[in-house]
């Protein structure tokens, strides 16, 4: 059998903290959002968390048909109006189903957003901004019996 | 009552389709007729068709892989040969059919057989390595496999009712479109690939949780093997890049079949916004392929340099920028489609830079390597051999990441010889040097070296002779998916081209016979004790094969080697750590519901794909209860005793007992290792 040999890449261990730490927070007994294990009060409030992210979701759906259909807001900025209440509707999923909450064992659920957030705004931004410029880069359209475009 | 599917639909006209399926069916019969006669059924369907262990599942997975990667090899060598016979020639495939043959090549390929291998590996290593008895979510895990297996289902069904698409590997709009594509080809395309990323997607989530939240005790993200760190980078892709796909495809299904228009020519549709899409998931998937193969290399080559592995930290680093940067480079597939000078050089440089991590990678395997005792067994010819074949491969992405130059390269045959250059050299030697690596662990017995070393050179040298001639005929201006050809100065290439092949050929038939014989030779080849490479990490610390509950008692890890530290410390005592306190242990049930979900949707599939809308409601209703019946089933788990597991994990420590003693008496007689 052979002998270690190597002096690379070996990290010294790491503390004793550092693995209680662990135990709490990555290890096998960190929980799932929403798998609190509850007693009987706790049901009661959980409840109620439900009950007011319900509401509020419904307020917000409400607002944004109002918004769209309604001269509640002045026209042009009825798509900004609607973003805002669309993003505003991510944050009551967030707080009150998904459980989002900044204590210290959902570091991972906040990565996870984070990571989620990133991806969206790469992938829509990028697209946004390669479908603008194609659009401006394309000859216009030939119609029949016209000259073609000049393009640019 | 049918809707489009009749008589028809199977192409009695056409020998080779039919004949290839006809084999392929009579094989099928044969096997299960052979099963049935034996009166296997009943084992296969307890102990494997209805398993949620994850160690079967990757086993079935790997299993899919393989035989799809002979699938579509089969497809490659009729490429090949065609382009050996068609210059200046119609040679022996139609257009028609030559075009459904690149494309169900590609697509089988890539989501089929490369995938299914990959996720098999990891299935299978991933809770090993991290010390802990499953995966997040077993039942899950099932439901992922058999869906996968589904879809690799309806593609080969394609073969012998109706066909397949013509459209390339990613069915580009308008061709794929309705007016362009009226016939089922399309159709196949969508739903096996709908309904395998299903279950793609499930499994990406499931590990991403099995390794962020299952770990033993002790193993901190830090003292994570090199393996479950690209593992969980690559599911991490997975989850956010396989949403795109199937939104995608989803809406060219609305444009199919409901007559919508997001990327028709008419009607305000915009096909560049598929490419577009399309590549936001294709080239993220293409790193969800090679990052788990990259983390196969890390471990075999420390395993074999018999060192830890160089610059973990690095590593690990390297990884995660590997995972961010493949969201930013998607537009290098699409240069040419005349986004402006602004946003090509922006993604031209955020690919090159992609280079970069890479490039720390190899450096950190090399030095690995460096000033260790290497031992040139197969996983390791495969490593080395990635390695020098990679830097080529990755050089000529640079090459076609820079804009003015993709101009004259896009679409050509050099483009073809890197993406196989980076993909079969870098995923599938992965994958072959996995499968031989940790083959004794999940078996019990060694694959013979032998016919392995046969398969590795004759698939290197092959590899070689096939490819290169692509880049050459690429820029001499041969562009992709030709039926056939006029141009004389491409012609030797082709020749060489299916030379290569052929010898690819004789290195699968030495594949096959490197299985044969080991099987036969499994007594002399056995694994006994369950270490038989001198490992590092957690999966080496358990027998050979695992007992299914993986660990007795879940390790206690306290650096980034730990089986290594266990291992050196009985070594120097020359005894085994003191005999644990086993506890009852709680496994998962089986259950049936991943296989009833899968038949039911094949049904679905096959029903959407022939219009025949009663049968795909049937196959919904049916779906819907079976997860149902899942939901509301009250005996999830079963109880193994302290004293079954003792009596199972006393056979380990025994074999350990008695490997520690031949260490102790070689040691004794100064015999090197
Ligand atoms: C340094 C790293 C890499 C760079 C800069 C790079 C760059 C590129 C570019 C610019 C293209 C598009 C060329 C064209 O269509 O004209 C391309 C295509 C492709 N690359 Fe890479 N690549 C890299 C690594 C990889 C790796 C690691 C893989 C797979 C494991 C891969 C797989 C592919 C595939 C599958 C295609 C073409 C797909 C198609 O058009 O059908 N590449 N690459
Ligand atoms: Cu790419």
């Amino acid at each position: 059998m052979s002998q270690s040999t190597g002096t690379g890449g070996g990290i010294a261990g790491q503390s004793e903290s550092d693995r209680e730490q662990m135990d709490r927070h990555g290890g096998v007994h960190d929980l799932a959002p929403g798998d609190e294990p509850a007693s009987g009060e706790e049901v009661a409030s959980g409840v109620r968390g439900y009950l007011v992210g319900l509401a509020l979701a419904a307020a917000l759906t409400v607002a944004s048909f109002v918004t769209a259909n309604g001269s509640f807001v002045w026209g042009p900025a009825i798509p900004a109006a609607i973003v805002v209440l669309a993003v505003a509707q991510m944050g009551v999923h967030l707080v009150f189903f998904i459980h989002i909450t900044t204590s210290p064992d959902n570091v991972n659920n906040v990565l996870a957003l984070a990571f989620g957030v990133l991806i969206c705004i790469l992938v829509i931004g990028g697209s946004l901004w390669i479908m603008y410029n194609l659009n401006t880069n394309m000859l216009p359209m030939q119609m029949p019996g016209m000259p073609g475009g000049t393009g640019n | 009552m049918l809707g489009k599917l009749s008589w028809s639909a199977i192409p009695l006209d056409q020998p080779i389709p039919l004949i290839a399926a006809g084999v392929v069916l009579a094989l099928l019969l044969g096997v299960i007729g052979w099963v049935t006669v034996k009166g296997y059924v009943p084992y296969l369907w307890r102990e494997w068709i209805t398993s949620v262990d994850h160690k079967k599942i990757g086993i079935m997975y790997v299993l899919l892989g393989l035989v799809m990667l002979i699938r579509g090899f089969s497809d490659a060598i009729l490429m090949r040969s065609q382009h050996v016979l068609a210059y200046m020639a119609p040679g022996y495939l139609p257009p028609e059919h030559y075009n459904q043959i690149f494309s169900a090549h590609g697509a089988i390929m890539i989501f089929f057989g490369a995938m299914p291998f990959t996720i098999g590996l990891m299935n299978y290593v991933v809770p090993l390595q991290l010390g802990v008895r499953d995966v997040a979510f077993p039942t899950l895990n099932s439901v992922s496999f058999w869906l996968t297996a589904s879809g690799a289902l309806l593609v080969n069904i394609s073969l012998v009712v109706g066909e397949f698409a013509r459209t390339g590997w990613l069915p580009y709009p308008p061709l794929s479109e309705l007016a362009y594509s009226p016939g089922v080809g399309v159709d196949y395309y969508l739903w096996a690939i709908q309904i395998s990323g299903v279950g793609t997607l499930m499994s990406g989530i499931n590990l991403v949780t099995t390794i962020l939240k299952m770990r033993a005790p002790g193993m901190n993200y830090l003292r994570m093997p090199m393996f479950c760190w690209t593992s969980l980078a690559s599911n991490l892709l997975i989850v956010a890049a396989f949403p795109i796909l199937t939104a995608t495809l989803g809406m060219l299904t609305l444009d199919r079949y409901l007559g919508f228009h997001f990327f028709t020519n008419d009607g305000g549709g915009n096909m560049m916004m598929f490419m577009n899409l399309i590549w936001a998931w294709g080239h993220p998937e293409v790193y969800i392929l090679v990052l788990p193969a990259f983390g196969v290399f890390s471990e075999v080559v420390s395993t074999f340099s018999s060192k830890p592995l160089f610059g973990y930290r690095s590593m690990v680093l390297a990884t995660m920028v590997i995972c961010l940067l493949s969201f930013m480079v998607w537009l290098h597939h699409f240069f040419t489609m005349g986004a402006g000078p602004n946003v090509n050089a922006f993604f031209g440089m955020m690919s090159m830079i992609i280079a970069v991590p890479t490039g720390v990678k190899i450096f950190n395997w090399l030095f690995t390597m460096y000033g260790g005792r290497i031992r040139f067994t197969t996983p390791m010819l495969w490593s080395i051999a990635f390695m020098v074949v990679f830097v080529v491969g990755g050089a000529t992405g640079v090459l076609t990441a820079i804009p003015p130059a993709d101009f004259v390269l896009h679409n050509s045959m050099f483009l073809v010889a890197h993406f196989h250059n980076v993909i079969v050299g870098g995923v599938v030697f992965g994958l072959f040097a996995g499968l031989t690596y940790w083959f004794p662990k999940a078996f019990g017995f060694q694959l013979d070296e032998t016919w392995g070393k046969r398969a590795f050179w004759l698939g290197v040298v092959g590899f070689v002779v096939t490819f290169v001639p692509f880049y050459a005929a690429g820029l001499l201006g041969m562009t992709r998916r030709l039926q056939r050809y006029d141009v004389a100065s491409w012609y030797p290439w082709m020749i060489a081209a299916g030379i290569g092949t052929l010898i690819i050929l004789a290195g699968v038939v030495c594949q096959v016979v490197q299985l044969v014989v080991s099987i036969r030779r499994r007594v002399a080849l056995q694994d006994v004790w369950g270490d038989p490479w001198d490992g590092r990490s957690l999966e080496w610390a358990t027998s050979s094969p695992p007992p299914f509950f993986n660990f007795a008692v879940l390790p206690d890890v306290r650096d980034e080697e730990p089986y290594w530290t266990i291992k050196q410390k009985a070594r120097e005592t020359l005894q085994l750590s003191a005999t644990p306190d086993y506890e009852d242990i709680e496994m998962p049930r089986n259950s049936a519901t991943g296989f009833v979900c899968a038949f039911f949707s094949t049904v679905i599939g096959f029903a959407l794909i022939w219009h025949i809308w009663w049968m795909a409601i049937v196959g919904f209703i049916g779906a819907y209860a079976t997860f149902v019946v899942f939901a509301w089933r009250n005996r999830v788990e079963e109880l193994i005793p302290a004293a079954e597991v003792a009596r199972i994990d006393v056979r380990n420590r025994e074999a350990r007992e008695r490997a520690l003693a031949a260490y102790g008496v070689r040691q004794r007689e100064g015999v090197p290792a």
